[in-house]
């Protein structure tokens, strides 16, 4: 049975390629140097599935499936890239950009933003979706960072970075729907809660949320690539 | 690792005995945390900081998690009910029924939009999802009894009996 | 406990109730209860007491006819009385032995005739609270029978063979669900019973866990011998006080009684049932949501696979079926799979529960075999809509289905035929919407609904519903575009193709169903800002045209 076998072969974008059993669709994608779109997903932290940029069309079947947990079978065939998949993630980044208040130009993260750059790559050129500009808090409070929920995405990779990396859980979602919004703590100010203070929040955040103060006004990129060295070191440990 | 103490009752209130016996029952895990915040709810008629507080160290459960849960679920409460509580269900059969009138009614009579308590800390008015009397449409429940076919007069005489108590 | 033992209770509650020359059957429902059935009991109970005669006065589950409520039936004569009150009480009772009372009378033959009752089978006839009245009434026999006649995968077999499908909506094969659960590994598996209810105009399983608690209790215990489970739980909803206390001393009574516990009825098979209480979310009517819940977390739907049969609670194998699907299991037990596969059409089997509410006569629970068409579950059982009003559509499926206008009526009710019309089966709701419903403000409902009910996981959802509802509100405030009416549909295209879970992928059924049954009503408000229903408040329209 095919399910037996460690290595299979599948095609993804009319290229044949060969992965381990269990692994995902995009992690396969991207060892063949295939780029699926993703905001929710980053290397060493679980996935959620959220963000559905990733979807990607399985030929035989009419339901989409988030590359980044949907795992591999056999003679799979894997469409990253449709027109129909182009549409939704489009429409899935104007909902984004007019869900809050995105800013580009007067953003700490201008030029370094993960929802920036995306909206370039998909060719987003306007938004049609009514801006909704809430107008949310600020919270300055922390001695070295700042949250501006106005540039939040709800992408949860600092509530999952605070858990599942530094093991504190400082962070979490409160509300639901349209309403959510990270936390700290019992929704306390960032500045007197129990966060450690080390920073792995702001390095995974992709967007302009939750910034260093001390880099306001020059160039902020940011940089989570220590999360798999992380997993890596503990896993050797 | 040292064993974990759960941490002492808040004060000396009856009703946190309540809270942890049904976290006692539950072994204090943490999967008791929803069931633990009814009770409190239930006890108390609301949640509060120092109870969220209390419930999420005796389970071990993060702060920011236990806050997630209780704001996450609607029936949970973080401000205190008046006295009297009116709650027009605002169902699929309710609404073709005319609830929004009877929400609209109580709305202006009292001052305040749903989901609020009236500065006196008389009456609360809420929405309800579905209350599943929906043959009785529009369906109204004061102080959780429930009244059915009711009209906006129904509702107005209603708090005005509450409000000259 | 034997089956002998069993039959010996069922005796004896016979025997009981033979004692009695008459039964006067009140129905305690939250509709009949909200219109003074409790003391209409009293009333009864003080009347029956004064007049000498043997009367049993019994309070029972929902009759069905909630609009004809407080509902009594007298028995044998299987008498019913529609509109009853505490002062009819002496009359009732005098008029046992002679002729019925002639005011209180009512004819709802039309309404019972096309019924068949499996589900339903018990409601109106045994006291909920009492465990020898389910027992008489071959309560736990299909336990007992599957216990120490039948194999696991006898069962299976037998509910596979019944063709029942999940009354939760979806319409999963029931046995296809169960087999997949029996072959997976470990031997910590769980049984959930979906409570939750959360469409609103949908109250079946609310009558069900209240009117017939044990029915739940008994299809959940053969599901758990048929899959191998040892421990179940029913989710249900804080908003149904009086299911939890029901369901509560169920439980009580059926530990009692040995049917539930340790080695139950000296056989190997040992299974547990606890409650857990819902807090007030739709969403965690989706199966992921909904174990997320019963875990203790905020009731967030994560993508599938893996299936809760292979990985649900605590990453145990977990079979979760809804009130009504237990419901119809002890049944298909006892009178074998291909009695109920008999029932209903070709790919739809047995009967459904339906809520029947809004603009229509008779209000209330109905039980239909499948198939039947949409037009008599309305005209006939339904009595049609009242007041000289014209019937305009009917919404199937709560927040997830559509609505259906009048043209579709003869569809015979089936998963298969609401999925090809826009509309889904659901849990059973079946909201009736006359000449002064809006299709607009409809939809803007319905969407409002799934915006305040959206977990705020995933972005199309969350996001998504918000849009259409601020178009929406737009379109019946008559600053709609043609514009917006395209976006909106576009909208609702990547909202049902990319949300992460069902939710999220049915939110714009109602708004798709009204565009494709209804647009001329759309167009009325963007094009001449008029609401044809006259239901929207139209801002400025004069301006506008001008």
């Amino acid at each position: 049975m095919s399910d037996a076998v460690e290595v299979k072969t599948l095609i993804i974008d009319e290229q044949e390629v060969s992965a381990r059993r269990g692994q995902t669709i995009l992690d396969v994608a991207r060892e063949n140097d295939i780029n699926i779109p993703t905001l929710c997903h980053l290397e060493g932290l679980s996935d959620v599935g959220a963000c559905r940029l990733c979807l990607v069309e399985i030929k035989g079947s009419n339901k989409l499936l988030p590359a980044c947990v949907a795992t591999v079978f056999e003679g799979m065939e894997v469409s990253t890239n449709t027109e129909r998949l182009q549409k939704h993630r489009r429409m899935i980044l104007e909902m984004l950009f007019a869900e809050r208040n995105h800013i580009c130009a007067v953003c700490v993260s201008n030029g370094h933003c993960e929802l920036q750059t995306m909206g370039q790559e998909q060719g987003l050129t306007h938004i049609r979706l009514p801006y909704r500009n809430p107008s949310l808090n600020v919270d300055a409070s922390h001695e070295r960072f700042t949250v501006d929920h106005n540039r939040c995405i709800l992408c949860t990779r600092c509530v999952r970075a605070c858990a599942e990396i530094e093991g504190a859980h400082v962070w979490d979602v409160m509300g639901r729907g349209i309403n959510s919004i990270v936390i700290t703590d019992l929704h306390e100010e960032w500045g007197s809660s129990t966060c450690t203070r080390c920073g792995k929040c702001v390095q995974v955040c992709p967007t302009g949320a939750l910034f260093d103060k001390s880099k306001v006004g020059t160039d902020h990129p940011k940089n989570p690539d220590f999360l798999p060295y992380l997993n890596l070191m503990r896993e050797a440990q | 690792m040292p064993a974990f103490t759960p941490p002492p009752l808040p004060s000396d209130d009856k009703r946190w005995k309540i809270v942890n016996g049904t976290m006692r029952k539950n072994g204090f895990a943490r999967h008791a945390l929803i069931e633990t915040l009814h009770t409190v709810q239930s006890s108390f008629g609301y949640l509060d900081d120092d109870a969220i507080r209390f419930v999420a160290r005796s389970l071990r459960v993060p702060l920011s998690q236990a806050y997630g849960v209780v704001t996450f679920y609607h029936y949970f409460s973080l401000k205190p009910p008046g006295k009297h509580t009116v709650t027009v269900c605002a169902g699929t059969a309710c609404y073709i029924k005319g609830a929004d009138k009877l929400i609209a009614a109580a709305e202006q009579r009292l001052g305040i939009p749903p989901g609020q308590t009236t500065k006196d800390g008389q009456i609360s008015l809420m929405t309800a999802r579905c209350v599943g009397a929906c043959s009785r449409a529009p369906v109204v429940l004061y102080d959780g009894e429930v009244a059915g076919e009711v009209a906006s007069e129904h509702v107005l005489e209603q708090l005005e009996r509450w409000a000259v108590e | 406990m034997t089956i002998e033992e069993l039959e010996q209770i069922a005796e004896s509650v016979r025997l009981e109730n033979a004692k009695f020359d008459y039964e006067v059957n009140v129905c305690m429902d939250l509709a009949c209860a909200s219109q003074g059935a409790e003391k209409l009991r009293d009333a009864l109970v003080k009347a029956v007491e004064a007049s000498g005669k043997t009367v049993l006065v019994r309070r029972t589950g929902c009759m069905g006819p909630c609009s004809s409520g407080p509902l009594v039936r007298v028995d044998p004569e299987e008498t019913l009385y529609h509109h009853v009150n505490a002062d009819h009480a002496d009359a009732i009772v005098a008029s046992l032995g002679g002729d019925p009372v002639p005011t209180l009378q009512c004819d709802l033959n039309d309404h019972f005739d096309k019924q068949v009752r499996v589900v339903l089978e018990n409601a109106g006839h045994i006291d909920p609270e009492k465990i020898d009245d389910y027992i008489s009434c071959e309560g736990y026999k299909a336990l007992l029978t599957a216990l120490t006649e039948m194999t696991p995968n006898g069962v299976v077999h037998r509910i596979t063979e019944s063709g029942l499908r999940g009354r939760g909506g979806g319409g999963y094969p029931t046995g296809l669900k169960w087999g997949t659960v029996a072959k997976a590994g470990g031997d910590l598996k769980y049984v959930v019973c979906n409570g939750d209810e959360g469409d609103p105009g949908a109250f079946m399983d609310r009558s069900v866990m209240e009117g017939d608690p044990h029915r739940v209790i008994e299809g959940m215990a053969i599901a758990a011998y048929a899959v191998g489970a040892s421990k179940g739980f029913i989710y249900v909803r804080a908003e149904y006080p009086v299911a939890v206390a029901r369901l509560t001393t169920a439980l009580r009574e059926a530990r009692r009684r040995g049917l539930l516990g340790s080695n139950i009825c000296g056989t190997t098979f040992s299974f547990d049932v606890e409650i857990r209480l819902g807090a007030g979310a739709f969403v965690c009517g989706e199966e992921t949501a909904l174990l997320a819940s019963i875990e203790g977390r905020r009731g967030t739907p994560r993508p599938r696979p893996p299936y809760p049969a292979v990985s649900g609670l605590w990453g145990k194998p977990t079979l979760i079926n809804n009130v009504e699907t237990y419901a119809n299991i002890a049944p298909i037990v006892r009178n074998g799979g291909k009695w109920f596969a008999n029932m209903g059409s070709e790919r739809s089997k047995g009967t459904k529960v339906f809520a029947l509410t809004g603009k229509i006569t008779n209000t209330g629970l109905v039980e239909v075999p499948m198939g039947i068409k949409l037009r008599e579950i309305i005209e006939v059982i339904g009595g049609g809509v009242p007041d000289g009003h014209t019937f305009k559509a009917v919404q199937t499926g709560g927040p997830s289905g559509g609505c259906i206008p009048a043209e579709m009526l003869d569809i015979g009710v089936s998963y298969d035929a609401l999925l090809k019309v826009g509309s889904i089966m659901g849990s059973g709701g079946m909201i009736v919407m006359d000449d002064t419903s809006c299709m607009v403000n409809v939809a803007k409902f319905f969407i409002e609904f799934c915006m305040t009910e959206s977990c705020g996981k995933c972005i199309p959802c969350r996001a998504g519903t918000a849009q259409m509802h601020t178009l929406l509100s737009r379109i019946c405030d008559g600053s709609g575009t043609m514009d917006d009416l395209e976006l909106l549909e576009d909208l609702c295209s990547t909202v049902k193709e990319a949300s992460l879970c069902g939710l999220g992928q049915t939110a714009p059924n109602p708004v798709l169903s009204t565009l494709k049954y209804f647009r001329n009503e759309y167009i009325e408000h963007i094009a001449h800002k008029r609401c044809p229903a006259g239901v929207c408040n139209i801002k400025a329209a004069v301006e506008v045209l001008a």
